[in-house]
């Protein structure tokens, strides 16, 4: 199953300044997992104490995965996932 | 310049002060730290800012930037709102003394003018050429006339359903306005995307923000100023991104900080619409994060459904003895009425919420009659009509004396 991660460009450099990695995983955590295993320095960045990070925020084909399953979301095959800083004021 | 390096509030690492937004180690964002120690004479400052222009440059000391004190006759200069003593709101409600901030006396009816002007200002002096945002509608109306008075091009995104006033009143000042099937969140999220890849494009409340940010302190240094150097003993603001109602307590500190002003940051209310509430409700549950919602509200200037300092607004409340309290769309309304009725104020509908959420506290006694309230409101009622449409029935009646007469009771006769 292949998913596809875009990354924000403060991550890029983490990941050898691609904007997208691909990932492998039936959820949310799996994809992220599989990420890591090939880029270790990101999970410091997005994790904290086994979580997401409080400002790091996870959508799923435009939707927030906190309005899913967080990451436990099941993700389709061929699904995208976007990491993206959280900011706004409008 | 006192402003001397951008820092993460999660972590504490330190950036230049370039347009960075977002802290590369944790994600958590990045806050512009300064170096008051040039400021010993408060004497001098003080003068300093009372000579200075009516608008928000006179506290060039205490903003971002690195150039002079902005040419205040070119641009829209914003800031210098009245501070209105409302005897007449307070006798409404019970309480003693209340002061209305009215921002929506800004130069396009919002306070998004001050954070804008910064922003702005900031972005050509990094050598921008192109402003954007993504906007509820005030931010909108903003960006796009600071981009015309300043001759930059500029990109205005909103959500397609925004209150048609907000709209027109963007369009007018020739932007590239983009509207966009979604709710602010997604609005937001489509501009963080972009903003990636277009390295000219300063979007205001994106790779801007924490110059952006530093806009709103000023709110709190005019209250203080008008207040004859003194502070209120409570805030009522409103609270949609959270940003407004800290960097306010943020000005304040930092005036007592260099010694322009005795005593404590004030009590902190923050007001929320309950149709789009993730801050009130974390306050309530006495949590330290907010779970995201989906707006539905026709406060829509407040309508962020992923607060992105709600952390920080709930950290303000509990620290100040304050809350964050939310009021339904008819109290919204109520709240307009209120306002509307002893002030001579007509304020949009997130002023709305603010009138709202005072009398909220008036009424369960949270604020006592020895207390000076300020209600900071932030933007202009006609830009949100439907708000008010049928809230009155006017008198129809012929040209004729008669008619007139009919239409009222005794006391308007001869």
């Amino acid at each position: 199953m292949s998913i596809t991660v875009k990354l924000p460009t403060q991550l890029r450099d983490a990941a050898g300044g691609a904007a997208s990695v691909q990932a492998e995983g039936a959820t949310v955590g799996d994809a992220l997992e599989s990420v890591f295993r090939s880029h270790e320095e990101l999970r410091d960045r997005l994790y904290m104490d086994g979580d997401l990070r409080r400002f790091v925020n996870v959508y799923l084909g435009g939707e927030d995965i906190r309005f899913l399953d967080g990451l436990q979301t099941a993700v389709p095959d061929g699904g995208e996932l976007t990491i993206l800083p959280a900011v706004a004021g409008g | 310049m006192a402003a001397k390096q951008l820092k993460c509030r999660e972590c504490g690492t330190e950036y230049a002060l370039e347009a960075l937004y977002v802290c590369s180690k944790c994600f958590g964002p990045l806050e512009v730290g300064y170096d008051h120690s040039g400021l010993e004479d408060v004497a001098s400052v003080r003068r300093r800012i009372q000579g200075g222009p009516q608008n928000i440059w006179r506290y060039h000391d205490f903003l971002p930037l690195e150039g002079p004190q902005p040419r205040t006759r070119t641009g829209l200069p914003a800031g210098c709102t009245p501070l209105i003593r409302a005897d007449r709101l307070a006798e409404r409600l019970g309480l003693g003394e209340v002061w209305v901030k009215n921002d929506a006396a800004n130069p396009t009816h919002s306070f998004k003018d001050r954070v804008v002007s910064v922003a702005a200002t900031r972005a050509r002096e990094l050598g921008f050429d192109t402003l954007a945002c993504a906007s509820t509608g005030n931010l909108a109306n903003s960006v796009a006339a600071h981009g015309a008075a300043l001759g930059m091009e500029s990109y205005v995104l909103i959500p397609a359903d925004l209150e048609e006033q907000k709209v027109l009143a963007t369009g007018v000042y020739g932007t590239n306005l983009v509207k966009v099937h979604g709710n602010y969140d997604d609005v937001n999220r489509l501009c963080t995307e972009l903003s990636g890849d277009r390295d000219n494009w300063a979007f205001v409340n994106i790779n801007m923000r924490p110059y952006y940010a530093e806009g709103s302190k000023t709110v709190a240094y005019e209250i203080a100023e008008q207040l004859g150097w003194e502070l209120p003993d409570r805030c009522v603001v409103p609270i949609a991104s959270g940003s407004l109602y800290t960097k306010i307590a943020k000005g304040f500190q930092e005036f007592i900080d260099v010694g322009l002003i005795d005593g404590d940051v004030p009590t902190m209310n923050g007001a929320q619409a309950t149709g789009c509430s993730p801050v009130a409700t974390a306050f309530a549950d006495g949590k330290d994060f907010c779970r995201p919602v989906k707006p539905s509200t026709i406060a829509k200037s407040l309508a962020i459904g992923n607060p992105a300092d709600g952390p920080y607004a709930l950290d303000l409340a509990r620290a100040t003895g304050g809350s964050i309290d939310m009021v339904g769309d008819d109290e919204i309304r109520a709240g307009i009425r209120l306002l509307a009725e002893t002030t001579g104020i007509f304020t949009e509908t997130a002023g709305g919420v603010t009138t709202a959420v005072l009398r909220k506290l008036a009424e369960s006694g949270e604020i006592g009659r020895d207390e000076r309230v300020v209600v900071v409101i932030t933007g202009e009622g006609l830009k949100t009509l439907d708000a008010v449409r049928d809230s009155f029935t006017a008198h129809l009646v012929d040209p004729t004396i008669e008619s007139f007469e009919a239409s009222f009771a005794e006391s308007a006769r001869v």
